[in-house]
């Protein structure tokens, strides 16, 4: 079951917490199928989709998966927001709060904004990625096309290979694949694969071919153009003469090894093409089964809200400040 | 500064007297008349047959020092008064036990010329609360190209200089501020923060920067940099204050540095004493400073440092923010907390801990910021002004912010129980604060 209402994170889930959202996935892909693919469930609602990052894939995934369930779907992007005229977000929030929305999508650059949010409005929060912090629905769609190609996610060694220190995905990930019992190797150059990751339970590699032997499952990260400024690798061509995963590289895997990319991607730079477009590739399961999920996560915190409201759990979530009683020391 | 009560006498009696400099405590009276110390000794009522014809505290059971120095406030007056003005920091200050302040030089415009030093103290003496000691710039508008006008703040009346806020990150100009402040006997503070290095981070790089998606300050800044600064100290032979020191490795530093005979002292933050980056935790902003909070075992490296001596103060930093400036995302927050309400307690805390006896916890935020910034303050001597602060050991009371006296209430230890506080403080042997329940003066 899932009792909470927003969904900011995949850290501090539980493994049932988890199965619970991929099993409701999975009861939205058929929806997907038909040949009218809507059903009335959040008929009357309204989804706000507040975007101050750019984004095709996602902001498409959650519009469509929304209005698969009936929901009305505002798109607010920075550039048309007030951010522009100086509006801070809380403000931005509050007015949006106003208008009572059933429940807010919300990316942004900075890490923790999904959180900021959370505690200036009422209606469910969900993070559709914050700065280099969380992603959870890029997670949960990457866990559910493990799942339905391996059966189960327990022991599977997965290797996520790129840019880690700057990916929202990776941690999303990370935290997801742990708690559901997944190996996870960090596989990328020193640079962009800090030692502490250690201690968040990931095993760090640095040599791509070494990351991955024996991987059931290898996760390609998008190298950022942008972020290859010469401190972090001298250039995307030295970048992708030791990480650019090919032919030779998936060999390392085990043989009936998938490959995941979160998108958008620089074919010849993290992946060849060949492999892109191989018989390994489940990249095209991972967008369909994205409109899944995030249907299944819009049901899950506004479809089941009225009920869970009238069983009386319903104190908006505080953040717990931590606060600790000097003499406790 | 302020006007010294005409002909007052008053008696302060039966109080644990702390002597930070000598480091003794003792049982004794102290005689205030027109606003300095007259006497200090063991039963004066009785030798000067005084019962009851002046005005008399009793401080039997309480404990008596000098009023308390924290030598690293910012004011923000002029330019940022809507986060906090001289009169309210200064009114916070006396709150807290604080007699004399010592503010940073980030204003608008900045301390960097003598007019702006002579406005500072003129707003203080309006205030008529804790004795103000400007700091200037190292550099003119803390732009790390040109020295400041060390002669002519120095004739002002600054007491130190220092870009706090923006590390010099010129190693010449460093050498050279060094050089000139020795001219006029005053230490170069040091914000020591290796910019490039910092590379925009805003939260200790570590496990925890990982896990929130937060970019880190490797300690390693803060290490460089200190390690630098001894050198060109050693090389000028001048005065380093290194300020708010966070990191284990520049700790050592500093050791290394003073065993070789470079003049060099250090300050930490209460924060840093108390707290570490597991307190960002759900992006609480009041957890975001510059140094960052780091590590549990920097945290107990710098309690052990300020036990054996290498630091030498505990100052607080005071950073007033307007909750505009905090209620943000965290990237986007200001740095820094308040803290002149809660330096004496949370100092206190570390004697009823066992890390300090009481006299070397005062000296610590007395005596010693005194020494380094060469102020006639933070003793209790005969023929000085009394600064003075009457503390209860033993009172206990609980941080919150809303009813904090300073105009920003961005606390780091807000909810926090306290055991300590100043009961009354005076300034000049005027009351300008007190939690009597019968007090004659009311604080504000």
């Amino acid at each position: 079951m899932f009792e909470r209402r927003h969904l900011l994170g995949l850290e501090g889930l539980s493994a049932e917490e988890i199965t619970f959202l991929l099993d409701t996935s999975e009861s939205f892909k058929e929806v997907s199928e038909r040949e009218i693919k809507k059903v009335p469930t959040l008929r009357g609602r309204t989804i706000v989709n507040l975007f101050y990052e750019n984004s095709t894939r996602t902001r498409t995934s959650f519009e469509i998966a929304a209005k698969r369930l009936s929901a009305d779907t505002i798109n607010l992007s920075a550039s048309s927001s007030s951010a522009q005229k100086g509006e801070t977000l809380t403000d931005t929030a509050r007015n949006l709060a106003a208008m009572r929305p059933d429940a807010i999508i919300v990316r942004h650059p900075s890490s923790g904004a999904p959180h900021l949010l959370a505690r200036h409005v009422d209606c469910p929060i969900i993070n559709g990625g914050d700065g280099a912090h969380e992603h959870p629905t890029q997670a949960l769609l990457d866990l559910l096309t493990i799942r339905s190609h391996k059966g189960q996610i327990a022991g599977l060694t997965v290797a996520i290979v790129g840019d880690l220190l700057h990916s929202r995905v990776a941690r999303s990930n990370l935290f997801g694949l742990r708690t559901m019992g997944a190996r996870v190797r960090f596989v990328g150059p020193p640079t962009l694969v800090p030692p502490h990751f250690a201690e968040l339970g990931a095993e760090l590699v640095n040599d791509l071919h070494e990351g991955l032997r024996d991987a059931d499952v290898i996760m390609m990260l998008r190298i950022q153009r942008e972020r290859m400024n010469g401190r972090y690798f001298s250039s995307l061509d030295e970048y992708s003469r030791l990480y650019c995963l090919s032919v030779e590289a998936v060999a390392k895997a085990r043989k009936d090894v998938i490959i995941l990319h979160p998108g958008p991607m620089n074919r010849g730079v993290e992946i060849s093409s060949t492999v892109a477009d191989g018989p390994y590739s489940v990249i095209m399961d991972q967008v369909t089964n994205g409109v899944a999920v995030r249907m299944a996560a819009l049901y899950v915190l506004v479809g089941r809200r009225r009920g869970i409201e009238a069983a009386g759990e319903d104190a908006p979530a505080e953040p717990v400040p931590l606060r600790r009683a000097v003499a406790a020391e | 500064m302020s006007q010294p009560a005409q002909d007052a006498q008053l008696l302060i009696t039966g109080g644990l007297v702390i002597d930070p400099v000598q480091r003794t405590q003792r049982i004794a009276d102290i005689m205030i008349r027109d606003g300095k110390i007259v006497a200090i000794d063991e039963n004066i009522p009785a030798q000067a047959k005084l019962r009851g014809k002046v005005p008399t505290i009793d401080a039997t059971g309480l404990v008596v020092a000098p009023g308390l120095v924290d030598m690293h406030v910012h004011l923000r007056e002029p330019g940022f008064e809507y986060k906090e003005t001289i009169a309210t920091g200064t009114r916070a200050a006396v709150a807290g036990g604080v007699t004399s302040v010592a503010c940073m030089a980030n204003t608008r415009p900045v301390n960097d010329c003598p007019s702006v030093t002579r406005y500072i103290l003129e707003r203080a003496k309006a205030a008529q609360l804790a004795r103000v000691h400007p700091i200037g710039a190292v550099s003119v508008a803390l732009a790390g190209e040109q020295l400041a006008e060390f002669a002519g703040m120095h004739e002002a009346g600054i007491v130190a200089v220092s870009d706090d806020g923006m590390p010099v990150m010129d190693a010449e100009l460093m050498r050279r501020a060094l050089e000139c402040a020795k001219m006029f006997d005053i230490p170069v503070i040091d914000h020591a923060e290796d910019k490039t290095l910092a590379a925009g981070g805003v939260m200790h790089e570590g496990a925890m920067s990982l896990r929130l998606g937060l970019r880190g300050v490797p300690s390693a800044a803060e290490d460089v940099m200190v390690a630098r600064d001894v050198a060109l100290a050693g090389l000028a032979k001048g005065h380093l204050h290194v300020a708010h020191i966070s990191s284990a490795n520049a700790l050592e530093t500093v050791r290394q540095a003073r065993a070789s005979g470079i003049h060099v002292t250090a300050e930490v933050s209460p924060h840093h004493l108390w707290l570490t980056d597991a307190a960002v935790e759900g992006y609480n902003t009041n957890a975001k400073m510059n140094p960052p909070l780091r590590t549990e075992e920097d945290r107990q490296a710098l309690r052990a440092a300020l036990a054996d001596g290498t630091i030498d103060v505990v100052a607080t930093d005071h950073a007033p923010h307007h909750k505009d400036e905090k209620d943000v995302e965290f990237d986007q927050a200001a740095h820094g907390v308040v803290g002149l309400e809660t330096l004496l307690p949370l100092t206190l805390q570390l004697v009823h801990d066992g890390l300090l006896d009481l006299p070397t916890a005062i000296a610590k935020i007395t005596s010693e910021p005194a020494r380094i910034l060469r102020l006639p303050a933070g003793r209790l001597e005969v023929g000085i002004p009394a600064d003075l602060v009457i503390i209860d050991l033993d009172h206990e009371w609980v941080v919150s912010s809303e009813s904090l006296l300073s105009k920003s209430k961005n606390t780091a230890f807000d909810g926090w129980g306290m055991r300590g506080r100043a009961l009354v403080t005076l300034v000049d042997g005027r009351i300008v604060h007190d939690l009597r329940p019968n007090g004659a003066a009311a604080t504000g």
